[in-house]
């Protein structure tokens, strides 16, 4: 049912863990729905990701995006970590069982959220992000 | 890969040596149809009256109690929505439990749809349904109560004797969906005051696409699939020939080894929860400790989620289902592990090892070695674990 991509980062997954005194760190999803995501970024002074790490309790397609993440904002800037969209997480896996899409919308949404504590812990406005929603599945709802 | 260790036998299991003996010559050489008049005719006839008997003996029913359907969706289908509809002169109201097979959940839901008046009684926290609640709820229009021999997820067995002594007394008709249970454990449809019951052959090692209903004799029940003559007018099709030689078949197997057959799943299935409650820590046992099927182990590991968990057993070759959302197709985990009083992130995580026969002590040492391994592993990247550590410290 899933990708080898899928499968690779679900069993071989990159970035696991925790970063101490993390630039900004977010948390996302709830534990009722199964699914619970956090991500670590160490954000150097010129806004440059120099280190994310993750963590997820969740489906094979839960840990794989949210590896999967990790990958495409790993040396980014802010703003282009801003950009990586559920979509292009689902790309890079070779797409996703249309159940577990929720699970790349969440993987995007620990991007912003982990964006979001690095902005207010700095005093700072990143263009373009708005506060992460906490409950992914609210999100989800309004969407439809 | 190393081999297959296949421990989802509550999903299905694998037909058996003898029953596929049995059953391969009703495909291109005994293939006449059972209802005709001809000689040819008269081997598929017979196989059909062996299966039908063989059926009856493991249960204490008579032969023409036993109407052949195409499974245990089916029977349940059958008993719940035609006792609905032929004793709706006497009421609408229909009893059962909250961890029903969605074959009598969802059946009752259409029928509520209909008009009809359900009671869905809880259960303990090992998955039981309380008697007296049973009795509290029986009203002068309760037509029927179904409640489950023995649960598919939980294994845990109800106390089904004694409530079809309470149906029986409020002269209220008593269905039980037995599929996990016919084969496995002892059931007598007099002793324990059965009216109707519900049996699948891919359960006890006979084919799929064969199921059973049982049906006291007497009890008014209405036809359910229309058409010709077959099963004394109450179901109609052409005789699945093959499919009720091998519930035969599978039925007098398990009538002839139960006990052996107990013994030996029951200690294994001992052996496999004391390890796990031992060597993994926080893990549960889901369902009651020994009313339990005998093949049934259900568990719960906190901060990991079930899905993962299966995956990671399927690479190293063991088949195992979970009652996680993420395996039920929905957002919620399963009904069961909801209604036994468990919360969702802990119900997410459940794994449930279903043993044949055929299990072996190395299957299940090598199963819980590994399952150790993969919990550790997935907490070791779950959040809600890193959360309780910290909090814990
Ligand atoms: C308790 C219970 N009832 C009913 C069914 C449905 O049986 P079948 O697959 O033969 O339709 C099952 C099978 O999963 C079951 O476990």
């Amino acid at each position: 049912m899933y990708s080898e991509k899928v499968m690779d980062h679900f069993n071989n997954p990159r970035n696991v863990g925790e970063i101490e005194n993390p630039s900004g760190v977010g948390t996302v999803g709830n534990a009722k729905c199964g699914d619970i995501m956090r991500m670590y970024f160490d954000i150097d002074d010129n806004g440059i990701i120099q280190d994310v790490k993750f963590k997820t309790f969740g489906c094979g397609a839960a840990i794989a995006t949210s590896s999967m993440a990790t990958e495409l904002v790993k040396g980014k800037t802010v703003n282009e970590a801003l950009e990586v969209t559920n979509k292009a997480v689902m790309e890079a896996l070779d797409g996703l069982p249309p159940v577990k899409v929720h699970c790349s919308l969440l993987a995007e949404e620990a991007i912003h959220a982990a964006l979001w504590d690095y902005a207010q812990k700095n005093g700072i406005t990143i263009e373009g992000l708005k506060e992460p929603v906490n409950d992914i599945e609210e999100r989800l709802d309004e969407e439809e | 890969m190393s081999k297959l260790i296949y421990l989802d036998n509550a999903a299905t299991t694998r037909v058996k040596e003898e029953v596929l003996t049995e059953i391969l010559p009703y495909f291109s050489e005994n293939y006449g149809n059972p209802s005709a008049i001809y000689s040819f005719a008269q081997e598929a006839r017979k196989g059909v009256d062996q299966g039908r008997k063989r059926a009856a003996d493991l249960i204490g029913a008579k032969p023409e109690e036993i109407f052949f359907t195409a499974g245990g969706s089916e029977s349940d289908n059958w008993a719940i929505k035609s006792i609905a509809e032929t004793h709706a002169g006497k009421g609408k109201h229909i009893i059962t439990s909250a961890i029903e097979h969605h074959a009598v959940i969802h059946t009752c839901e259409y029928l509520e749809k209909q008009g009809y008046e359900v009671t869905y009684l809880g259960v303990d926290e090992d998955g039981k349904i309380s008697l007296e609640e049973l009795e509290k709820a029986i009203r002068d229009d309760t037509i029927l109560i179904s409640i489950m021999t023995a649960n598919n997820e939980i294994g845990t067995i109800e106390p089904v004797a004694e409530i079809g002594r309470i149906a029986h007394e409020h002269k209220v008709l008593f269905h039980t969906d037995a599929v996990q249970a016919y084969g496995h454990i002892p059931i007598n449809v007099d002793e324990m005051n059965i009216d109707l019951l519900s049996a699948s052959g891919h359960k006890l090692g006979g084919p799929k696409g064969i199921g059973l209903l049982y049906i006291r004799k007497g009890v008014r029940i209405g036809s359910f699939i229309h058409g010709g003559a077959q099963e004394r007018n109450r179901r109609a099709g052409t005789h699945n020939t093959a499919g009720i030689v091998g519930i035969g078949v599978a039925a007098k197997l398990a009538g002839e080894n139960m006990e052996k057959i107990i013994n030996k799943e029951q200690s294994l299935r001992d052996h496999l929860i004391e390890r796990v409650l031992d060597e993994i820590p926080y893990s549960r046992l889901n369902g009651h400790r020994t009313d339990r099927l005998p093949g049934n182990a259900s568990f719960c590991f906190r901060f990991v989620e079930g899905e993962s968990l299966l995956i990671l057993l399927d690479q190293q070759g063991i088949c195992a289902s979970s009652g996680s959302a993420c395996t039920s197709g929905s957002l919620d985990p399963s009904h069961v592990l909801l209604a036994i009083g468990l919360p969702h992130e802990i119900a997410h995580g459940s794994v449930r090892l279903s043993l044949s026969e055929e299990t072996t002590l190395e299957d299940i040492d090598f199963v819980v070695d590994n399952l150790k391994k993969i919990v550790e592993r997935l907490r070791g990247m779950s959040p809600l674990y890193e959360d309780f550590v910290k909090n814990s410290r």
